[in-house]
């Protein structure tokens, strides 16, 4: 039975970096992933990482801008922390070898983003994530002989001991089918957020809130989870992302009209206002008619403004995704967008080490907390969130696991039951509804309900509807029987993590009563700091008529008060 | 606006090739007929034949938009990324009207669609030390180095490893253990770059290793199907290149020689002479090369090849001996085109990543001489850009 210091789930940049740290530390290691690590959808975050290493810059500056973003939300000492450590860790990824792009002068050029005073995102192309992210996993190769990978490895759930501490999971080998108990003194959640319980989003098939259920399931509270980013710029038909770097290389947002709408909701700052505010203003146009596009859905994102050599080199990925997905020639002419599900600023409530409230369990990366993205997270910023609270979890973890020895859990009934669990999903009769259904239902619910725009009706029309799709979810069928690859089972166990998701979104969503960030509701459409400047956490009830449990916890101030917000 | 998204929905038919393991069963073809608008990808189909039809159809994915590298598949037998090729495209391409399916090449099958890439493309990424061994001491900030330099590795560092080059690979068809295009390209993204410490070592090592960057055969498979545009054996070349060129490494296999006798041929004759071919690689650039022990040994072991090329009408026997004429008008201007490009005080690297024209005045990169073309990647324009050097 493997056992290792430090377990860490998902190996996307958060997973990937606190492997890394944690090893550094001296730790034994061991990193999971159900998907081959260089998959994981830290790869397609485009636009770049923020780090005030400009000598004109200092990272107060950028704290201030992540503070103001996230609409007073965001603890004020976390988000030091990731600001201040920012440019140290950049400079210790381009030493790694990432190949950050240079200016004239050989130094890392530096881009604007949307809610930025001053240019200060580090950039490769517009692949950044996926250059990120593979350069570490050339570390992980480099330093395999002290981290263990586990690739295609789908945890079923997580160990806990009979003091309630975290002492590893359960997994299966997607290749084999076989069910493993892993103990480990420290396990990290790194799996990501839980975009497609959206639907579109521009998040990938594999992002299904993985960790953020099974935390909540062994009873680790959620906080912040009415927080959901939508993102000014996807593709109208399939939810693609353009990179929030073509607006910060000064292309236009124009309505039907060709006015740049902007103007009205952010006259200083324009498109690149923060995007809880770029989306809602586009939101604004379409609904008031001024859209344009297959029934008026759209807004026009004006790339052809950007010198056309700069474009091809510092915007290239989205060249591409314009010629390929929309067939649109970016360089010529204005491509159709639309806000789209993108990022969830919610998830397991964390620490600045990474700690969850469960002993033993951390958290890093879009499946945390912390929380440093408070009611709205600024572009660039969560690659920065994944590496910094990657690291540090990594390094708790490591330092926690120098002082304890292995835990002695008995992991045999627990694995009889979750492989008893997935069997039964396997057998389940062909009488309810398929995993596929329920889960465009639930996205498209979601996308409707609790988007940009909600309002109370609505919020618990959608909460209503997702204790029925829970139920449905709970005996849906799948075809595949086998045990290679069985695919369709484990999409039947994301169904659950999903709707669990969903389920906390919604709850917290009806909670707030106020407009602040990502949420905006019309029926309180003012943002109240008097009532609500406090963060909205979720726990799981237990036992018969258990649910989600609504309690708060105040925001971390230290130096901004929070004042009123303008771009 | 180019609007591609009003066209309805029609009826596709997948042909499916499905393997599974466990039933002990051959491999076997599965229909399926979806549903979806023409410039929706095959992935998209095949996931709707997934969520509709069999939800045991195994195929992996996950971002949509050809970045995670996941769905590597053969599209009408032609390796491709299922999320990036249009339902369209794909039915035109097929011989009867059905998109056929099948796992990628040279990689072991697992289950339908999907292939074991550890056993055979992450071996050989890891066979190329496929990290960055930096310069010492490693300064306080960033590294100094040159805008184009990284803008030139971007290229190569754009390789998302799906698999496709790999699975199309004729030279690793005939010969496995050939490191293969996405691996060499992997070591490009170190080769060139400037903060790498160890670039001669890399070449050497490629260079002297039978199956490293003299194993390729240039036969273009790999940059067609590559979907990023990385151009793998382009950075084999920019290798050959630099290992040769900077580094002056001749390398056991005789890859260096045997380079150095096809251009040393083309620029005295015009043509290449086949039957000069031999012998300069293996035994030098120059006429005598036929009476080195190696050339000898190495012609010895030809000889059947060459009566049966005989015998088939294959070689002539007085172009065998005294070589292709051309009008010595011809010829010259070949010549011309060697010095033009010999002549240049840094060698000319074509970098297809930046494809684009400049708004800035074109340094001297006007065509040599008639009949010499650029690739720019699609593009008709010369690149006249900058960052096609290599900064050395």
């Amino acid at each position: 039975m493997p056992a290792h210091d430090v377990l860490i789930i998902g190996a996307g940049l958060a997973g990937q970096r606190a492997a890394l740290a944690a090893a550094e530390k001296g730790a034994s290691v061991a990193i999971m992933s159900k998907v081959h690590p260089v998959r994981s959808h830290s790869v397609a975050a485009a636009g770049g990482i923020n780090a005030a290493i400009s000598v004109d810059d200092d990272w107060h500056s950028h704290a201030y801008d992540t503070v103001k973003g996230s609409d007073f939300l965001g603890d004020q000492d976390a988000i030091e922390i990731m600001c201040s450590e920012a440019p140290g860790e950049v400079m210790h990824l381009e030493h790694m070898g990432v190949t950050f792009h240079r200016n004239d002068k050989g130094e890392m050029d530096l881009r604007a983003f949307g809610g930025a005073s001053m240019k200060r995102t580090a950039y490769v192309a517009d692949i950044t994530g996926q250059a990120l992210l593979h350069v570490l996993y050339e570390q992980l190769m480099k330093h395999h002989e002290t981290v263990e990978r586990f690739e295609e490895w789908f945890t079923t759930s997580l160990l806990k001991d009979d003091a309630g501490r975290c002492c590893g999971v359960l997994a299966r080998d997607v290749r084999s089918g076989r069910m493993e108990a892993f103990t480990a003194k420290n396990v990290i959640l790194a799996c990501g957020g839980a975009g497609q319980a959206y639907k579109p989003t521009t998040n990938g098939l594999i992002v299904t809130g993985d960790g953020i259920a099974m935390a909540y399931r062994a009873g680790a509270p959620l906080m912040d989870m009415e927080m959901v980013q939508y993102h000014p710029t996807c593709l109208v038909e399939t939810g693609i992302l353009i990179t929030e770097g073509a607006r910060g290389e000064g292309a236009h947002l124009l309505n039907a009209n060709g006015e740049r709408f902007m103007e009205k909701m952010a006259p200083n700052k324009m498109e690149l206002a923060s995007r809880d505010v770029v989306s809602r203003a586009e939101q604004i146009e379409i609904n008031e008619g001024r859209g344009v596009g297959p029934n008026g859905s759209g807004i026009y994102l004006d790339v052809t403004v950007v010198p056309r050599k700069r474009t091809l080199e510092a915007l290239r990925e989205i060249v591409n995704l314009g010629r390929d997905f929309a067939g649109v020639d970016i360089t010529k002419e204005p491509i159709t967008i639309r806000p789209g599900q993108h990022y969830i600023m919610g998830g397991v409530k964390t620490d600045v080490d990474g700690r969850t409230p469960i002993e033993g369990l951390y958290a890093a990366g879009e499946v945390a907390c912390v929380s440093v993205h408070g009611g709205n997270r600024l572009g660039a910023n969560s690659l920065l969130d994944t590496l910094i609270f990657g690291r540090r979890a990594g390094e708790h973890a490591a330092a926690r696991s120098a002082s304890m020895g292995m835990p002695a859990v008995d992991t045999k009934a627990q694995l009889r039951e979750d492989a008893g669990r997935i069997d039964g999903i396997i057998a389940r009769p062909h009488d309810g509804r398929r995993v596929s259904e329920i889960k465009n239902e639930l996205g498209e619910l979601m996308n409707k309900h609790a988007a940009v725009f909600r309002d109370e009706q609505g919020l618990q029309h959608a909460l209503g509807e997702i204790g029925r799709l829970k139920e449905e979810a709970g005996k849906a069928w799948i075809d595949d029987r086998g045990t290679v690859f069985n695919q369709d089972v484990l999409g039947a166990i994301e169904l659950g993590y999903m709707v669990d998701c969903a389920e906390a979104t919604v709850v917290a969503a009806i909670e707030r009563k106020e407009s602040r960030g990502a949420q905006f509701r019309t029926d309180y459409p003012e943002r109240n700091d008097g009532e609500w400047l406090k963060h909205i956490d979720i726990t799981l009830e237990d036992g018969a008529g258990g649910g989600p449990r609504v309690s708060y916890s105040p925001v971390t101030i230290t130096q901004w008060q929070p004042e009123e917000r303008k771009y | 606006m180019a609007e591609v998204h009003d066209r309805p929905p029609e009826q596709f038919t997948l042909r499916l090739r499905r393997y599974d393991p466990e039933s002990g069963e051959a491999p076997y073809w599965d229909e399926h007929t979806i549903q979806l608008e023409p410039h929706r990808s095959v992935l998209e189909a095949i996931l709707q034949a997934k969520d509709r039809f069999d939800g045991s159809i195994g195929v992996r994915c996950s971002c949509r938009q050809a970045i995670c590298g996941s769905c590597g598949i053969r599209v009408n037998g032609e390796p491709a990324l299922a999320c990036h090729t249009h339902l369209d495209a794909a039915k035109s391409g097929a011989k009867d009207g059905v998109i056929e399916i099948e796992p990628m090449g040279n990689m072991p099958v697992l289950k339908d669609l999907i292939v074991d890439m550890d056993a055979v493309h992450w071996k050989k990424i890891r066979r190329v030390t496929p990290w960055l061994l930096a310069k010492q001491p490693v300064p306080e900030r960033e590294y100094l180095v040159s805008k184009d330099s990284m803008v030139d590795v971007t290229q190569s560092m754009a390789c998302i490893q799906c698999g496709a080059c790999v699975s199309d690979c004729l030279a690793m068809e005939v010969d496995p253990g050939f490191i293969g295009p996405a691996a060499l390209a992997k070591s490009y993204r170190f080769v060139g770059d400037p903060r790498d410490d160890q670039q001669f070592e890399r070449l050497n090592d490629l260079a002297q290793d039978p199956q490293g960057i003299f194993d390729c055969t240039h036969c273009f498979k790999c940059v067609e199907a590559c979907p990023k545009d990385v151009n793998p054996m382009g950075q084999i070349m920019r290798l050959r290149r630099i290992a040769t060129g900077d580094h002056h490494i001749v390398d056991q296999n005789n890859g260096e020689r045997h380079e150095a006798a096809v251009t040393g041929l083309v620029r005295n004759y015009g043509l290449l002479h086949e039957a000069e071919l031999i012998p300069r690689s293996y035994g030098g650039n120059s006429w005598f090369a036929k009476f080195t022990p190696a050339a000898g040994k190495e012609l010895l072991a030809s000889f059947p090849v060459i009566i049966k090329g005989l015998l088939r009408g294959k070689v002539n026997p007085k172009i065998a001996v005294f070589g292709h004429k051309i009008p010595s008008s011809d010829l010259k201007s070949v010549q011309a085109i060697f010095d033009k490009i010999e002549s240049r005080p840094e060698r000319y690297e074509l970098n297809l990543y930046i494809t684009g024209e400049d708004e800035a005045p074109a340094p001297a990169a006007e065509p040599i001489a008639a009949g010499v073309t650029y690739e720019s990647g699609g593009q008709d324009a010369p690149p006249t850009s900058p960052e096609g050097s290599v900064n050395q």
